[in-house]
């Protein structure tokens, strides 16, 4: 694997009350957060996270933050934007968030996606939230100049997200379902073949399903073609303390464990292991 | 002016707020001005080299957390490459929380510890989840006279005992503790504890028992730093659920003399320096000069009322 060009340099983090500009479904499980916040917040990588104070609800009351992916960082409009599914206490708690209302938000965090210079054209393959999490890894290709062919899993085609803002961003897309049968592991890896046929597939970039993972890794390993994965675990501090977070990967031969919210959330797609 | 600064065990502190062991470490940097706090408390460490326990290793509860951690540790010879020269950097007093099966494995890391930067060795003889079914040294009184005997042989450094509240014996813990030579106890480590997921039946810790912290677990800590206090006369820690300038200033009177922040930095990053800002304004609003005069101040503490409570 050719060496990373170094990312920039990561901003500091720090933790601001956000103004909410909008919270609003995009479909049945989804909702999409904006708010209002400015620097470090709104210089956030592709690939950071937060870590959110989500409102207290009546029956839930959940104590610990929870991470989420940066959606959307906007410097200029000193905006930063989740898009997240409504799962549990802390989402739900999230989900009744309201414009003038303010959000207790700690970042940006940990280490997020990097592209190296040699890269002229990269895949990216998310499926559900995964997808959130790649959508600033477009943008950022974009910004440089590198091409990008997204592959969008979902359930069904009202689940599938983002694909206007990865239109939007350049990027070829392509959207497979469960529904039809296009999202299978054997016709996403023809997919997946075309393109590294095609010479454009420089490098690969996954998140949000462990098939998907599996899938690129073998066939970045049979190619010669590098990576990055965005992964998830609970969290509890966020700040690389506690040690909750840790995940096996490995690491010249040998298990090793590493925290997902400091050595991570991205680690090279060779060293995740799945789950 | 208030006068915030503390003399515990051995130590004089610009403040009485410190982490608890094991929920801080250099991440806080980027959120807190470390140099604010009144010392730093590293992750227990060991010789051995540990992998900690299986995920999921936290769990929420109401008004806390339960964590089965354990203790992973790179051993000493990564400690003294990274850890303590990145603590260095600061004036704080640095304390090195260690953990170790026997009293001799004890005894011989607190040896290797006596180097320049390391101000105090915390003894973490309480921790819940590193011998089988929770058994500490901490559960003993004549275990924890024996484990603090030895490592006051083997330091001159100050000696700070971590005491387990897995106990029905606190006091008579803390006094083996003083006895065997410890400079101060911190009371407490967490309560060990556990949670089953109703859904799929199976415990929501990998390691199926944890220790509690956080709000949960305050009230008990607050009573058995109040007991410790009046067992023995050396200083003790409190540590237990501490959130707000309200909650240290409740240890303080129970007879704490400095206090350890945990769980509450996870949820709010500032949550110490908030509390060391919020001792001040309490303090001037109070018009008490001295924050140390607040140690065992709590009115009305006489044996006949503990052995009314009790009843
Ligand atoms: C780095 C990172 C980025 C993420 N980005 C997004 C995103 O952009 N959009 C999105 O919808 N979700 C994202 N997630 C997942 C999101 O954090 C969880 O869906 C959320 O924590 C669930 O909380 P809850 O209270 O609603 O659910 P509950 O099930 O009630 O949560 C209980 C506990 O489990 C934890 N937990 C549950 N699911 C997850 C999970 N998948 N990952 C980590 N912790 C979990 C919670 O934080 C909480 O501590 C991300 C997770 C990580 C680690
Ligand atoms: C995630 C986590 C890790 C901990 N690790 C250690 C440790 O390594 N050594 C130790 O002595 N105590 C450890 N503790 C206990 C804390 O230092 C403290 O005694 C306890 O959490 C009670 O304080 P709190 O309620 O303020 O968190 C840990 C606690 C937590 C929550
Ligand atoms: S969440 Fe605490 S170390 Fe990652």
């Amino acid at each position: 694997m050719p060496a990373l060009a170094a990312a920039a340099e990561p901003a500091a983090a720090a933790d601001l009350l956000a103004p909410v500009i909008a919270n609003d479904w995009v479909n049945d499980e989804y909702k999409h957060l904006v708010l209002e916040a400015g620097a470090p917040a709104c210089l956030a990588g592709a690939g950071q996270f937060f870590h959110l104070l989500c409102p207290a609800t009546g029956a839930d009351q959940p104590f610990f933050r929870r991470p989420m992916s940066t959606y959307r960082a906007d410097p200029e409009a000193g905006r930063v934007e989740f898009l997240y599914k409504v799962t549990g206490r802390g989402t739900r708690g999230l989900a009744t968030l309201r414009p003038g209302d303010r959000l207790r938000m700690l970042g940006p965090l940990g280490v997020g996606f990097s592209l190296d210079a040699a890269w002229r054209n990269i895949v990216v393959l998310g499926r559900g939230v995964g997808l959130a999490t790649l959508a600033p890894l477009a943008a950022m290709a974009a910004r440089q100049g590198v091409g990008v062919t997204a592959i969008l899993s979902a359930r069904s085609l009202a689940h599938v997200m983002s694909v206007s803002a990865f239109n939007e961003m350049g990027a070829r897309t392509i959207v497979v379902t469960d529904t039809d049968g296009s999202s299978a592991p054997c016709r996403v890896e023809t997919l997946l073949r075309g393109l590294i046929a095609a010479g454009r597939a420089d490098a690969f970039f996954t998140c949000g399903s462990n098939r998907l993972l599996e899938l690129m890794q073998r066939l970045g390993a049979e190619h010669g073609i590098p990576g990055q994965v965005a992964l998830e675990q609970q969290m509890a501090c966020g700040l690389g303390m506690c040690f909750c977070c840790v995940r096996p990967f490995r690491e010249g031969g040998r298990e090793v464990h590493k925290r997902v919210c400091w050595d991570g959330p991205v680690f090279p797609i060779e060293e995740a292991m799945g789950w | 002016m208030v006068d915030l600064a503390v003399c515990v065990g051995g130590l004089a502190l610009a403040n009485p707020v410190m982490p608890a062991s094991g929920t801080f470490a250099e991440g806080l940097e980027q959120v807190v001005r470390l140099e604010r706090l009144g010392a730093f408390v590293t992750k227990t460490i060991t010789s051995e080299l540990r992998a900690g326990n299986p995920t999921p290793r936290v769990a929420e509860t109401a008004g806390g957390m339960l964590n089965s951690i354990g203790i992973p540790s790179k051993g000493v010879p990564a400690f003294l490459e990274h850890t303590l020269p990145f603590w260095r950097r600061w004036k704080v007093p640095l304390v090195v929380s260690i953990s170790a099966p026997t009293a001799q494995g004890f005894a011989e890391l607190a040896a290797a510890l006596d180097l320049p930067g390391v101000a105090a060795i915390e003894a973490n003889i309480s921790c819940p989840n590193i011998e089988a079914d929770g058994h500490a040294f901490a559960m003993d009184p004549a275990a924890t006279l024996d484990v603090v005997r030895r490592l006051r042989d083997a330091t001159r450094l100050p000696l700070w005992a971590k005491l387990t509240p897995n106990t029905g014996a606190i006091a008579a813990i803390a006094r083996a503790a003083e006895e065997g030579g410890a400079d101060a106890v911190v009371v407490a480590n967490t309560v060990l504890g556990m949670a089953v997921d109703t859904e799929t039946f199976r415990p929501r810790l990998g390691n199926v028992m944890g220790g509690l912290s956080g709000p949960a677990i305050k009230p008990i800590v607050l009573r058995m730093v109040h007991q410790c206090h009046k067992a023995v006369s050396i200083p003790v820690i409190g540590c237990g659920g501490i959130a707000t300038p309200e909650d240290a200033v409740e240890y303080m009177l129970a007879g704490a003399s400095a206090v350890q922040v945990g769980t509450a930095t996870f949820l709010q990053p500032t949550a110490m320096t908030d509390i060391i800002d919020g001792l001040d304004a309490w303090c001037r609003r109070r018009g008490i000069a001295c924050i140390a005069d607040l140690t065992g101040a709590m009115r009305g503490d006489d044996d006949v009322l503990l052995a009314g409570a009790a009843s």
